[in-house]
C-alpha cells in the first residue's frame, strides 16, 4: 500500500463533493477510478495531490501524513500529476516544456542563474538529460524540437506524461489521460501505462473508457455521488449490482 | 551554435548602435532623449520579467521607480550620502519595499493583482507628494548631484552620463538573459503557463513569484534612482499612474515575454511621440488606435510578431515540397476535368 485515504471528505459550500471515501492505492499496480460525470472523481485527485485541503478526514502516503501539505511540497515526496487539459507552452519546443519537469530535484537559484555558477551547469544539464530520458520513455524523441503547439492531440497527451516523470515519482495520477483521443492511440497510452508499472511507477488514474479500464486496472473504484459504491478487480466492479445502477438508472434490470 | 549567434543578433546590434551613437550623431538634444530611454528600458526590462516571464501584470512600478528616485535624492541631497553608496541603498529601499508589496500582493492573481498593485502605487504617489517635510511635496527635490567620480573616471558630461547609464542597460539586459535561459526563468515560465501545474511539479509558486517581485522593485528602483540623478530634478510626478501606463506601452508594442521587446518598444514610441512633438496631446489620436490594433492582431508586440513570422517560415519551408506536389495534383485534376468536360 503506497497511498491511503480515511474517511476523506470535501464539501463546497452546501454541496459534498467527496464523502467519507476510504481508499488504498496498491504499490506497483494500476489503480483506477471511475464514475458518472460529476462523481466527485477529480476533487477526489485534488484532494490526494494537496491542490484542495480535505474538509475532514486524512490522506497518507507510506504511511505519513500529508493532508493538509501544499502540492509542491507532496510532489517532492514522489507524487506526480497530470491535467485533463495541457497547460503546455504551445511556442516553446516538446523538449523545452519538459526540462522544468525535474526542477524540483534541483536547488539552483537566481545567482547561480546570473553568474552562471558550476552547479547551474551541472543542474541544467541533469534536467535536460532528464527531459531527453523521459522523452524517450513515452517515444517522443523524434518531436522533441517541435515546437509544442504543433505536435498532436495524442502526442500533447504523451507530453503531459512525460513533464509528469521528470519529477522522478514513484506514484503518477492521471486525470482522464485518454480524453478525446481515438480508440488506436488510446491503446497507446494504455501500454505506455503498463510499461511505467513495468519501470516501478505506480499508476493511479480517472478515466470514461469503461473497456479500457476493464482490461487495463488491476483495481477499480467507484464513485457515484461522491460517495464510494464499489472497489475491487475488474470481474468484481462488472458484476456489482450497485455499479450498473448507477451506470444504467435506478430502475433498470441488468 | 549558428542559431545561437543568431538569436543574439539583435544584441550585437544594439550595443554597436550604442556605443557608436555619439560619434554618429553628436547632437546634445538625441543624445538626452536616448540617455532617457535607456533608463525608461531598465524599468521595462524589470516589469517585462515580472509581466511578461512570470505573468503577473504589476501596475506599483511607477511607485518603485519614483522610491528609487526619492532614495537617491534624500540620501545624496539631505545627507550628502557618497552617490554610489546611495545609489545601492536607495536600489535595496525599493526592493525592501517590494518584499512586503509582494507578500500581500502576490496572494491576488490577475485583474486583482493588477488593481491592488494599481492603488499601492497611487499610495505611493500620494505619500510623496504630501509628505511635504521629507520630500519637499510638489516642490520637488532639487540639486541632487550628479554620479560621483570612480578613479580617474568622471560623470560630468552629457557623453560620460550617457556612457554610463548604456553600461546599466547593457548590464540589466545580460542579467534578464540569464535568468530567463536558466532553470529560474523556466521556473518562472512555468508559473506563467499554469499556476496549478507549476505547483504540482514542485515548485514553490510563492516564493518563485515574491522573488520576482522583489527584482523587478529593484529595477525599477535602479532606474529611478538614475532618472533622479541625470536629471537632477525630480517631483512626485515620476510616481504618477501615466508612467506606468507609458511603461507598460514600451513593453506592449515592442513584445511582452521577449527579451528584444523592451529596447524595441522604448525606442520607438519615445523616438514616435518626440518626432511628432508638434502635435502636443493630439499625438495620443494617433497613438490610441495604433496601440489598439496592435494589441488586437499582435498580442506579443512587434517582437513576438516577429519571432512568429520567422516560425511561419521555417515551417513553410518544410512543408513546401509537399505543397508543391499538392499543387500539381490539383492542376492534373483540373485537366483532366476540362478534358472530360
Amino acid at each position: 500500500m503506497l497511498m491511503e485515504t480515511k474517511k476523506l471528505t470535501k464539501r463546497f459550500g452546501g454541496l459534498t463533493a467527496v464523502n467519507d471515501v476510504d481508499f488504498t492505492i496498491e504499490k506497483g499496480k494500476i489503480n483506477a477510478i471511475i464514475g458518472p460525470n460529476g462523481a466527485g472523481k477529480s476533487t477526489f485527485f485534488n484532494l490526494l495531490s494537496g491542490t484542495y485541503i480535505p474538509s475532514e478526514g486524512q490522506v497518507f502516503y507510506k504511511g505519513q501524513d500529508i493532508t493538509k501539505r501544499p502540492p509542491d511540497k507532496i510532489a517532492r515526496l514522489g507524487v506526480a500529476r497530470t491535467f485533463q487539459t495541457n497547460h503546455l507552452f504551445e511556442e516553446s519546443t516538446v523538449l523545452d516544456n519538459v526540462i522544468v519537469g525535474h526542477r524540483l530535484r534541483t536547488s539552483s537559484n537566481l545567482w547561480d542563474a546570473v553568474f552562471r555558477t558550476r552547479r547551474f551547469k551541472f543542474e541544467e544539464k541533469k534536467c535536460r538529460d532528464k527531459a531527453m530520458e523521459v522523452l524517450d520513455f513515452v517515444e517522443l524523441t523524434h518531436v522533441m524540437d517541435e515546437p509544442a503547439g504543433s505536435i498532436t492531440q495524442e502526442e500533447k497527451k504523451r507530453v503531459a506524461f512525460a513533464l509528469a516523470l521528470a519529477t522522478d515519482p514513484e506514484v503518477v495520477f492521471l486525470d482522464e489521460p485518454t480524453a478525446g483521443i481515438n480508440p488506436g492511440e488510446t491503446e497507446g497510452l494504455a501500454s505506455l501505462m503498463e510499461k511505467m508499472v513495468q519501470r516501478g511507477i505506480t499508476v493511479c488514474l480517472i478515466e470514461h473508457k469503461m473497456k479500457m479500464i476493464m482490461k487495463l486496472a488491476d483495481k477499480i473504484m467507484v464513485l457515484n455521488y461522491g460517495e464510494k459504491i464499489a472497489e475491487g478487480t475488474s470481474e468484481e466492479i462488472m458484476n456489482n449490482q450497485a455499479v450498473i445502477e448507477a451506470y444504467l438508472g435506478g430502475g433498470a434490470s441488468a | 551554435m549558428v542559431s545561437l549567434l543568431r538569436n543574439r543578433g539583435w544584441l550585437i546590434g544594439f550595443i554597436a548602435a550604442g556605443v557608436l551613437f555619439p560619434f554618429v550623431l553628436p547632437n546634445a538634444y538625441f543624445l538626452h532623449i536616448l540617455t532617457l530611454a535607456f533608463i525608461w528600458m531598465i524599468a521595462v526590462y524589470g516589469l517585462n520579467l515580472l509581466a511578461g516571464y512570470t505573468g503577473y501584470l504589476s501596475l506599483a512600478h511607477a511607485g518603485f521607480f519614483a522610491v528609487g528616485a526619492y532614495g537617491l535624492g534624500l540620501l545624496t541631497v539631505k545627507t550628502g550620502m557618497n552617490y554610489w553608496i546611495a545609489l545601492l541603498l536607495a536600489c535595496v529601499i525599493t526592493s525592501a519595499l517590494g518584499l512586503v508589496v509582494g507578500l500581500v500582493s502576490l496572494r491576488t492573481r490577475e485583474h486583482f493583482f493588477a488593481i491592488y498593485t494599481l492603488c499601492v502605487g497611487y499610495i505611493i504617489y500620494l505619500i510623496i507628494d504630501k509628505w511635504d517635510s521629507l520630500t519637499g511635496g510638489v516642490r520637488g527635490l532639487i540639486g541632487i548631484p550628479e554620479p560621483s567620480n570612480i578613479g580617474p573616471i568622471s560623470f560630468q558630461t552629457p557623453i560620460s552620463q550617457y556612457y554610463l547609464i548604456f553600461a546599466f542597460l547593457l548590464l540589466t539586459i545580460l542579467i534578464m538573459y540569464r535568468i530567463v535561459h536558466s532553470l529560474t526563468g523556466r521556473t518562472f515560465i512555468a508559473i506563467r503557463n499554469s499556476e496549478d501545474l507549476a505547483r504540482t511539479l514542485g515548485i514553490s509558486t510563492m516564493k518563485n513569484k515574491l522573488m520576482v517581485f522583489v527584482l523587478t522593485a529593484f529595477f525599477a528602483g535602479l532606474a529611478g534612482a538614475l532618472y533622479a540623478s541625470f536629471i537632477r530634478f525630480i517631483g512626485p510626478d515620476i510616481g504618477y499612474i501615466t508612467i506606468i501606463f507609458d511603461l507598460l506601452t514600451y513593453l506592449l508594442v515592442g513584445g511582452i515575454g521577449t527579451l528584444a521587446g523592451p529596447i524595441v518598444g522604448t525606442f520607438l514610441i519615445v523616438a514616435l511621440s518626440q518626432s511628432l512633438q508638434f502635435l502636443q496631446d493630439y499625438r495620443m489620436l494617433i497613438f490610441g488606435p495604433l496601440l489598439t490594433l496592435l494589441i488586437i492582431f499582435y498580442p506579443r508586440g512587434i517582437v513576438g510578431a516577429y519571432h512568429d513570422w520567422r516560425l511561419k517560415r521555417k515551417d513553410a519551408q518544410r512543408t513546401r515540397p509537399q505543397k508543391e506536389q499538392e499543387y500539381f495534383e490539383t492542376e492534373e485534376e483540373t485537366e483532366k476535368q476540362v478534358k472530360e468536360g
